[in-house]
């Protein structure tokens, strides 16, 4: 492994290509953990963002009209503004007027920029996919759920067992392109400097000066990242993919 | 299309008594909806972007939000300051002329992005494996790529001037960031046409060819033409989501109207103003946008096509 290291110093001195992330431990541990922020950072977003899907999809068969008005306006201001305002709008809006505690001396915010980023990206992510949940349980006919409620299912099981499935493998394709959105999206916690892969390599560049070599590598990183998703999530849809539907 | 067609109704008859039972039935096993969100889901997936949907209502809330902006920052206005309303007039003309810079940028890239897509989007249904396998794998990068990372890409690695046969041309920073703005424009007009490509019916083609027209004729004079149609509506999508991407370019260091609001705001130094602000220029993006989300839906509507 060290010659694999040292191969790269030998690169630099031989071809001037510096890439510091390989030979020196020091910034090769930094963009490790901006990769692993931006793993997490996409990977609990996604979690979330279902999350929301599901249960703002339940929220707007609600019987009450003010929980499907809010859920409606929920759906529009998410899908109709950029996910850049949005972002600011929690940082710098929400989090100026929450409290701050001053344990360590100095004011530390109670919510994080990677706690803004999280909530504000699921959010985001997760209006488009209360919309695509929506479809796809308008896609269960009122028979199937008939026939459940005929088998004495509550109508929360019902949801739960009956339509949630049924319309899941009809909402994957949409839900899968919402997804690889959102990963790509996850740049933009740069914006309030979240140490995820994009700032940190930010900060290498500005460190090392080797900025040609740095941007290279984050392209091809994001490129593999969002490629693995993409090919994953593909292959699951074909396997679960209802016989007969789609284009 | 699907098995289940979109048009799919119900049909209930009553059997007369010597009447077999049917062997299939006449109930869908899943409604409509199933099939407009997969129809929904390809041309997204085409498209690269989420369709901008955009109401009056919007505009109207929009509006409401600046009222109480504006409604919050005149309670705090101390005495001896300007009221709410003198502040943004003064400010306006100077948003306004870098709103103008955010709608000249997506211009630009829109441009860009679309002449060179449109080889690449050609180049994807060649016959040449070498082209079309390269074409391919741009495009893909492109889209994989977040736009940002094609932002700053742009910005750090092109120079700041070049010099041919001895003049020396200077590259400001927004047409770098424009540039980085076309790449990705660029990768989804690309997949864009290529998608209509293979959505004309391949008897049009053959027809073509017992006409004698060669390849390129047949590309250029009767599938492209009809490409036109469908392509339009994704391709203006894409244009409003590019404008409202603009601001983006505030985060590399371009002054458009986003970074100049920052400006203004701390100038002005008052925090009251934040809410009035930002939702003025909400509103400027959205009189722009809304017109072209609008008419996308028209057309779209207009050239759906019933097959």
């Amino acid at each position: 492994m060290e010659s694999f290291w040292a191969w790269f110093r030998w690169l630099n001195d031989a071809t001037g290509i510096n890439l510091t992330i390989f030979y020196d431990p020091f910034d090769r541990g930094r963009f490790a953990s901006g990769l692993l922020v931006t793993i997490e950072l996409s990977a609990i977003c996604i979690i979330l963002s279902v999350a929301i899907g599901i249960v703002g999809a339940g929220l707007q068969r609600s019987r009450l009209r003010l929980t499907r008005q809010v859920v409606y306006w929920y759906i529009q201001f998410f899908r109709n503004t950029p996910p850049l305002v949005q972002l600011y709008f929690f940082y710098f809006g929400l989090g100026s007027m929450l409290a701050t505690t001053s344990a360590s001396g100095s004011p530390v915010p109670i919510v994080s920029n990677v706690a803004w980023a999280i909530v504000s990206l699921s959010f985001f992510a997760g209006a488009f996919n209360v919309e695509i949940f929506r479809s796809g349980i308008e896609a269960v006919p009122r028979t199937t759920v008939e026939a459940a409620e005929s088998l004495g299912f509550s109508r929360m099981r019902t949801y739960l067992f009956i339509v949630l499935p049924l319309a899941f493998r009809i909402s994957l394709p949409a839900l899968n392109n919402n997804l690889v959105n959102l990963v790509k999206t996850t740049t933009l916690a740069y914006a309030i400097a979240v140490p995820e892969m994009l700032y940190v390599s930010s900060q290498i560049w500005s460190d090392e000066l080797n900025v040609p070599e740095m941007m290279n590598v984050l392209l091809v990183c994001y490129f593999a990242l969002v490629g693995v998703l993409v090919y994953a999530m593909s292959r699951w849809e074909r396997a679960i993919k209802v016989p007969g539907f789609g284009v | 299309m699907s098995a289940g067609g979109s048009d799919h109704a119900i049909r209930t008859r009553t059997l007369r008594w010597n009447e077999p039972l049917p062997q299939t039935t006449d109930l869908p096993v899943l409604l409509p909806a199933a099939s407009h969100l997969a129809h929904a889901a390809a041309i997204e997936r085409t498209a690269g972007a989420f369709t901008l949907r955009l109401r009056p209502a919007h505009g109207v809330a929009l509006a409401v939000l600046f009222l109480i902006g504006c409604g919050w920052a005149e309670a705090q206005v101390q005495p001896g300051q300007p009221s709410i309303v003198e502040t943004l007039w003064k400010w306006t003309p100077v948003l306004l002329r870098g709103f103008l810079f955010n709608l000249l940028i997506s211009a630009v890239a829109m441009a860009a992005g679309t002449i060179v897509g449109l080889f690449l989007g050609f180049a994807q249904i060649s016959l040449l494996p070498p082209v079309r396998k390269g074409a391919w794998l741009t495009t893909h990068f492109f889209r994989n790529a977040p736009w940002l990372v094609l932002l700053f890409y742009c910005m750090f690695l092109l120079p700041f001037q070049v010099r041919i046969f001895g003049v020396t041309i200077p590259i400001p920073d927004w047409l770098k960031a424009t540039l980085g703005l076309a790449l990705p424009v660029m990768a989804n007009v690309s997949e864009i046409v290529r998608g209509a490509v293979q959505s004309i019916p391949t008897t049009q083609w053959e027809s073509a060819a017992s006409l004698a027209f060669n390849r390129r004729q047949t590309l250029w004079m009767i599938i492209f033409p009809q490409c036109i149609k469908r392509m339009l509506p994704p391709w203006m999508n894409l244009y409003a989501i590019l404008t409202m991407s603009t601001v983006l370019v505030s985060i590399v260091g371009v002054n458009e109207m986003m970074s100049l609001t920052r400006q203004a705001l701390s100038a002005e130094n008052r925090p009251g103003l934040l809410l009035a602000f930002y939702s003025y220029v909400l509103f400027w993006f959205f009189l722009y946008c809304y017109p072209i989300a609008r008419w996308t839906v028209r057309l779209e509507a207009r050239y759906a096509v019933n097959d």
